[in-house]
């Protein structure tokens, strides 16, 4: 008998079978998808997807019988009370009871199919629901905080540094350059002489004395540890790109935001978390609504629930400058944020957002994004629209900055063609 | 366990605990081979067993089970179901899968215990190893010493076709032929075995007969000596040579098409050719669940329990190796929402230990049904016997005994579409035995369940439509949706217009008809 270890060989045979049958089903795979990104979460992060297409497409037919119909007979195990003669209803919605061993493979007859994407499979369609460029060569500037490295030895430090195996390493090479005795080697010199002296060798005790002597002297000259041998480690302050990064989502709510709006937003803001998390380890977000104030809310409110009221646009910064002091203060945390609203203002406000935007929150946030949604405005008659208030308001502070920028999206195909010129535009300034 | 009495004070165990390594499965494998070979007298092919992971495991299941298999969509659908099943556990995977091959290789996952390795060693690599290498079906149908060559022929093939004509060209084919996969098989010739290197010549010279006989003239002249028809009868007589000549009426669409498909490429047609030879490998498994189940359960259950009574495996492995196989027996009742048909392995282990009582404990009414083995003292010879010539349907028929259907409480019950309710017609009782028999050994039987379909007639000389048939038995028709959708892919090979007659088997009345136009490429 051979027995054969084939654990190490190469796993994912099915790997090319299995992106066979995505490709075939495609556009049900990315029907479903759409779908599944309405109902999933923005915190949840990217992980797999579990997505149920329709079978018509990927069916795998074969002749087979029909279920109804004609004379059949079936042997079943378990009588109980059945005797010759006696009647027994159908049963529902099966092609009767002892079909077991001749009914073709289940999963044709299933009316959905359902798998789970890995997370790379979804990245790669849901980019491609986007018309995906290379999104890995964009840069964003990272918040340098610096930490401790070791960086080497040093000949100076505090004791607790001390690195004990190179002193003792650089102790040992001395002491054996300059030819320190050993314990041993004294021992022995000793025992020479006390053996001399027992032997009454009055010549011998005389020489071994002075060669003991020399020894000595020689191991109180040359020193166990000198100075010159210590070492110890040393750290270097390095700065290093924070691996953690929060995301503000500000969003209008006002009456003005259909559904359609919220839906692009909350691809752009889907986008920019699926971004964000390629690049740090750990993602916070945080949602922020407002009318004509603002408020901190969790995911579902912000997406679903609708306000009515006016709109003050500084409400939303000014409560993502309180979250911002309460729980992320910038020399620990990545901030980015996002800004989805239809450009309806409060005429006084605009100063005040240029304010707030300008001073306070551009030079802690990493990034500034602004989009402006709303399909019917951009484009009544054909003509771009005259500039709404908080466009023109944002778009002095573009000018001075290069962490803001801002954009108008009238559709979802739009999305990431905008969202893939926010960043390059801004790896070709820095 | 009664038998735990009878252990031998000082022989050692093989294994303890769970923990299982090479070495181990070697001791184990030795002396499961021991009681293979000397007491229950299996005549197996060298086995191979090989250790996969449970990632291995699902791959191997995306490829029907098979170690080498080509590229097809369809294997990552089955892997893209069995792996989110498996995630989600809903389903557990196999402990082992077995490859009729010799040397046989038996998968085993590296997860299970070494009282599991136990179990699917003796189940496998001995089990079911002695049914392939015995049965005649195996014997006749399949050729052990060949199938991995033809795979890695088939996979290279598939590739290199790939590379020449595009992967969406071969797909089309390969998923036609996917669907006519089940009328691909030979059922009553015996098929030469299969020669690595005559598949390729042969390959080669269909390609090089192509490229040097293609001459355009000689297809539409009219030669000397050919009369053109011109009486009815002469017609007729025409088409009857013509069906002669094509071999028709055929049941193999597959090697039709391969043969006569009149605008098949070369490589179309070799495509045509693996899958019918891979269906035709699989032919005798689909014959034989029962069985070969039925043979393997009761060889592990066995020998496992002559290891233990050996003293080799402790009380313990031997529970866990019967929690297993009791589970895998289960057989629920038909109002169990479990219910799902009657489980080969159960009716199968149970048909087997119920021979060997026959051999040993004979009651007077198993003399009574069966005369021949009732009561002749060897169990394994008359069960070696029954492995080796018999397949699931003439095994039901010849060996089921009233006592087992007491046993399974079998009933039939028989159901007419035009009538408002199914009607109870045999039950477990003296009148009741032969029926049941008889109704299951036909629920066993391929050709039954199994459509029947038949080429009948091709009018090469007109518009090259194709004929099939279905004979429909019991006013059993097919399924629509799916056979519309089968002749859409027969028709990307036939490339003219196709019709399927339903008729009726007693009558031969067309009761009904699907067709497909011509494709026009």
């Amino acid at each position: 008998m051979n027995i054969i270890d084939r654990r190490p060989n190469p796993k994912g045979k099915s790997l090319t079978n299995r992106q066979r049958f995505i490709d075939r089903a495609r556009g049900e795979v990315r029907e479903a998808l759409s779908d599944a990104l309405k109902r999933r979460k923005l915190g949840e992060g990217v992980s797999g997807e579990k997505v149920s297409i329709p079978t018509h497409g990927i069916t795998e037919p074969v002749f087979r019988s029909a279920s109804r119909g004609g004379q059949r007979d079936y042997v079943v195990s378990g009588n109980k009370k059945f005797v010759v003669g006696d009647r027994i209803e159908r049963p529902q919605g099966g092609g009767g009871s002892g079909r077991g061993n001749a009914s073709p493979d289940d999963g044709d007859q299933q009316d959905a199919f359902e798998f789970v994407l890995s997370k790379e499979e979804f990245l790669d369609l849901f980019f491609e629901d986007l018309e995906l460029p290379d999104l890995i060569k964009t840069r964003l500037r990272e918040s340098e905080a610096t930490q401790l490295t070791r960086a080497g030895f040093s000949i100076q430090g505090t004791p607790a540094n001390l690195n004990l195996v190179r002193t003792m390493r650089n102790s040992l090479a001395r002491r054996i350059s300059l030819h320190r005795p050993r314990p041993e080697e004294l021992e022995a010199i000793e025992r020479q002489v006390q053996t001399a002296l027992d032997a009454d060798d009055a010549e011998s005790a005389a020489q071994g004395k002075l060669d003991l002597e020399a020894a000595q002297r020689r191991t109180r000259r040359v020193a166990y540890i000198d100075p010159v041998d210590v070492r110890y480690n040393r750290y270097e302050r390095v700065p290093k790109p924070n691996t953690q990064a929060v995301m503000f989502c500000l969003m209008d709510v006002s009456g003005s935001m259909t559904e359609a709006m919220k839906d692009l937003a909350k691809r752009f803001f889907l986008l920019l978390h699926v971004f964000l998390e390629r690049r740090y380890k750990q993602v916070n977000v945080v949602f922020i609504r407002h009318t004509s104030n603002a408020q901190e809310v969790d995911e579902d409110t912000f997406f679903h629930s609708r306000e009515t009221g006016g709109t003050i646009v500084s409400t939303a910064l000014e409560e993502m400058l309180r979250v911002v002091r309460e729980r992320y203060s910038p020399d620990n945390w990545n901030i980015y944020a996002a800004q989805a609203s239809d450009g309806d203002n409060y005429t006084e406000d605009s100063d005040r957002c240029s304010q707030l935007l300008g001073h306070e929150i551009l030079p802690i946030t990493q990034y500034f994004a602004y989009i402006e949604v709303g399909a019917e405005a951009t484009l009544r008659h054909g003509f771009p629209s005259p500039a709404t208030d908080l466009w023109r308001t944002y778009a002095q502070v573009a000018e001075q900055s290069v962490n803001f920028a801002m954009r108008r999206v009238a559709d979802p195909t739009q999305i990431f063609p905008v969202f893939h010129e926010l960043f390059a535009k801004h790896s070709a300034e820095g | 366990m009664a038998s735990s009495n009878s252990i031998v004070p000082d022989a050692e165990l093989l294994f303890e605990g769970p923990e299982w390594d090479f070495d181990k499965i070697r001791r184990v494998n030795d002396a499961i081979e021991e009681i293979a070979f000397k007491e229950l007298g299996l005549d197996v092919y060298p086995n191979q067993i090989e250790v996969i992971t449970s990632e291995q495991m699902l791959d191997a299941y995306a490829s029907i089970g098979l170690p080498l298999m080509y590229r097809h969509w369809s294997f990552g659908k089955r892997f893209a179901r069995e792996e989110t099943l498996y995630r989600r556990g809903l389903q557990g995977l196999a402990y082992e899968i077995v490859i009729n091959s010799s040397p046989c290789i038996s998968y085993i996952m590296e997860e299970n215990s070494m009282a599991m390795q136990t179990l699917v060693i003796a189940h496998a690599a001995y089990g079911h190893n002695h049914f392939f290498k015995n049965n005649y079906l195996f014997r006749q149908w399949t050729d052990a010493t060949g199938i991995l060559d033809y795979l890695a022929f088939a996979r290279d093939y598939v590739t290199h076709t790939e590379e020449q004509v595009g992967v969406e060209a071969v797909e089309r084919v390969l998923d036609a032929a996917h669907a006519l996969m089940s009328h691909g098989v030979h059922r009553y010739a015996r098929r030469p075995k299969l020669n690595l290197e005559e598949e390729r010549q042969r390959e080669e010279d269909r390609r090089r007969f192509f490229e040097e006989n293609y001459d355009d003239i000689w297809r539409t002249a009219l030669l000397p000596g050919r009369n053109v028809p011109v009486t009815v009868e002469e017609q007729e007589k025409e088409r009857a040579d013509m069906r002669r000549k094509l071999g028709l009426p055929e049941e193999n669409l597959l090697y039709f098409l391969e043969k006569q498909a009149p605008r098949l490429k070369p490589w179309q047609r070799e495509l045509l050719r693996i899958a019918r030879h891979i269906s035709q490998y699989f032919y005798p498994q689909k014959q034989t669940k029962l069985m070969n189940e039925g043979c393997a359960t009761f060889v592990h259950y066995t020998i496992v329990h002559r290891l233990h009574e050996k003293g080799l495996i402790s009380d313990g492995a031997l529970l866990e190796i019967m929690h297993s196989h009791t589970s895998v027996i289960f057989q629920p009742e038909f109002d169990d929402p479990r219910y799902n048909g009657i489980n080969p392995y159960a009716l199968g282990f149970a048909m087997m230990r119920d021979i060997k009582r026959i051999c040993t404990e004979p009651e007077p009414e198993d003399r009574e049904w069966f005369p021949e083995i009732a009561g002749n003292g060897d169990p394994y010879g008359t069960l070696r016997h029954a492995w080796a010539n018999y397949r699931d349907e003439s095994f039901v028929l010849q060996y089921l005994s009233p006592r087992l259907m007491r046993e399974f409480r079998l009933f039939k019950v028989f159901d007419d579409a035009e009538a408002d309710a199914m009607v109870v017609d045999a039950i477990h009782d003296e009148r009741g035995y032969r029926e049941i028999r008889r109704a299951l050994a036909r629920h066993y039987d391929l050709a039954r369940h199994e459509p029947d379909i038949q080429i009948r007639d091709v009018d090469l000389a007109g518009d090259r439509c194709l004929v099939l048939s279905h004979a429909v038995h019991n006013g059993v028709e097919l399924d629509d949706t799916s056979a519309r959708a089968v002749l859409e892919h027969l028709s990307t090979l036939w490339s003219y217009g196709i019709r399927l007659e339903e008729r009726d088997a007693a009558t031969d009345k067309v009761r009904k008809t699907h067709e497909t136009a011509a494709k026009r490429t």
